[in-house]
């Protein structure tokens, strides 16, 4: 087996070792792409030759006895919503057609300085909003696990760049579970921190109060090695908290004792396919069975998320999204009268049809007569969603629920039904709405190949918690050793 | 929680949107963010008079910080991606009639 579909533990022990090189380990994740990226689809951009001039200087300094990062040479992905100096950053937008940001994200400036290699951007939907990938300009991004589904969205590229094993590790952002509804649907791990955990700086703007940067990875370590390298405080995000980063991977294997799981009703609603619900039961007893108490708890405005999601995330994109006027950078239109026709030709031009629906959404919910009858009142129901996780927590330890309602969207199956596809959001926008740290981990397959994803919730700033319990379960189940055959 | 949304809402949100749409999509969006809107009134359901907004989650209030003059981006870097520019600043349409 190639060594671009390995863990990302054995890959740093080789390395260690002195039996693979990242030169080595960097050629066979670029084969891969060039094997199976034109039926996936998960990358928009590939640095061939610059990963490998990295990779090769990474080697040499380890051939030379002296020290590299905590990465030591693995190859990491980038969602297009992550900026980088020297390649373009496009977010999936007509709109950023070869954009070249002059600067790099500080995630992206991180991984650099612990000597990843980076090997290119991945697909996602435009400006990160949309649930299979098909909102992007560029086309799908298909699960390696049935090519007629997607990978899930929005960072569906850097899902299924990781579960096809083009690269050991990437990293994806999630404003309503963009990171945790692709890892369910590519049967990979997928990590969204704490609001605050990790910076933002550099992460093109899509709801600010909402958006947080996260890993994917084959496995629980994995994510959490990536996890520990991008998160911790930054000068250049005022929301980027200086709350220690503790040593998440020291304490991964000790199994958590006298652990509590709530598990709420309100997670296994109306529309939950039957297949998912077995798995879930499945997973649920796998923690039965290492001693864990699973306890009943309420979520009452769980069934008012999406609403509230949708209203707010629209809303601060509206805003976000005005800096796009083809003035400083961006699409500008070919041909206008005046300044403000330029500037609603340029946006109706390079923005996408997903796109414009939330900037409408949001530019209504805030305009005079109804900001408080949407916005304000947005605002009021997710205090009553955050209040409900503080007072399950008095409780129980975690909360567990399906990541998503189905094993995954076929490709063209909710295209042209906006709300089904927001509804589908269900069980991920909570933590969002709340900032809690959430993981998604393998908990099975279908019966037509497409995995399942567990999701578990932590409180705040309690990712070690969060990532020793998904490991307790991983430690009990082979879902993350499976390999798609494509 | 409203009245149906019409054709005319969608054309004044747009403008102010500085969105230009075509003749389908001002359409297709009179139906569709209809629907969303209908769907979004179940929050009305919620009696959220003596609830406080929470406009984000995580426990910041001021963050502050020493207000000293840093390196920035150059000239050159900052105009680099500029649809239209003369090398100093960034080129508009004239604004006022005439210019």
């Amino acid at each position: 087996m190639s060594s671009s579909a390995g863990l990302v533990s054995e890959l740093l022990a080789r390395l260690e070792a002195g039996e693979l090189t990242s030169v080595s380990l960097t050629t066979d994740c670029l084969e891969a792409i060039g094997e199976r990226d034109a039926r996936l689809g998960a990358f928009v951009d590939v640095d061939g030759e610059r990963a490998l001039a990295v990779a090769a200087e990474i080697d040499e300094r380890r051939a030379g006895g002296r020290p590299v990062g905590a990465l030591a040479g693995l190859p990491v992905a980038l969602k297009d919503v992550l900026v980088t100096t020297g390649r373009p950053t496009t977010c999936g937008s007509r709109m950023l057609t070869g954009y070249v940001s002059p600067y790099d994200a500080t995630v992206v400036e991180r991984l650099r300085a612990a000597d990843a290699v980076l090997v290119g951007k991945t697909n996602m939907d435009e400006f990160a909003m949309g649930s299979t990938t098909e909102n992007s300009a560029v086309g799908v991004t298909r699960t390696p696990w049935n090519l007629d589904s997607t990978a899930g969205g929005s960072s569906g590229g850097s899902a299924a760049a990781v579960a096809a094993g083009m690269v050991p590790l990437a990293l994806g952002s999630d404003t309503g579970g963009s990171i945790r509804q692709p890892a369910s649907f590519c049967g990979v791990v997928g990590l969204k921190p704490t609001y605050g955990r990790v910076s933002r700086y550099g992460l093109v703007a899509y709801a600010s109060s909402l958006d947080q940067v996260g890993p994917f990875a084959r496995d629980v370590s994995g994510a959490t090695l990536l996890l520990e390298t991008i998160a911790g405080p930054d000068p250049r995000d005022a929301t980027c908290v200086d709350t220690p980063v503790p040593d998440y991977r020291s304490e991964l294997e000790t199994p958590l004792e006298g652990l509590t799981i709530g598990v709420a009703r309100e997670g296994f609603g109306d529309g939950l396919d039957e297949e998912v619900a077995a798995a879930i039961e499945k997973a649920l007893d796998v923690y039965r069975g290492l001693g864990v108490t699973l306890s009943e708890i309420e979520l009452p405005h769980a069934p008012y998320a999406v609403a509230c999601y949708y209203l707010i995330a629209s809303s601060e994109a509206s805003s976000n999204l005005a800096r796009y006027d083809g003035v400083h950078y961006g699409h500008r239109a070919g041909e206008y009268e005046d300044l403000e026709e330029m500037v609603a030709s340029s946006r109706g031009e390079a923005f996408g049809t997903e796109v414009k629906r939330r900037i409408m959404l949001g530019t209504y919910a805030l305009s005079a007569g109804y900001y408080d009858a949407f916005y304000l009142k947005a605002l009021k129901v997710r205090r009553l969603i955050r209040d409900d996780f503080r007072r399950a927590f008095e409780s129980v330890d975690l909360v567990a629920s399906p990541v998503a309602p189905t094993p995954g969207i076929g490709v063209g199956e909710l295209v042209d039904d906006p709300l089904q596809m927001y509804l589908a959001d269900i069980n991920t926008t909570s933590a969002n709405l709340a900032g809690l740290p959430a993981i998604s981990i393998p908990a099975g397959f279908a019966a037509d190949g497409r995995p399942i994803g567990l999701q578990l919730l932590a409180p705040w700033f309690e990712e070690a918690r969060l990532l020793r319990a998904a490991r307790m379960h991983e430690r009990e189940t082979d879902w993350h050793l499976e390999r798609p055959g494509m | 929680m409203t009245e149906r949304l019409t054709r005319d809402d969608v054309l004044k949100v747009a403008r102010l949107a500085r969105l230009k749409l075509s003749e389908a999509e001002v359409e297709a969006f009179t139906e569709q963010l209809g629907q969303v809107l209908e769907y979004i009134s179940l929050l009305g359901q919620l009696d959220t008079d003596e609830i406080e907004p929470l406009a984000h989650a995580a426990d910041l209030v001021d963050v502050f910080r020493e207000d000293e003059p840093r390196e920035s981006l150059s000239r050159e870097q900052a105009l680099a991606n500029a649809p239209s520019s003369d090398g100093a600043y960034f080129m508009v349409p004239p604004i006022l009639p005439g210019t």
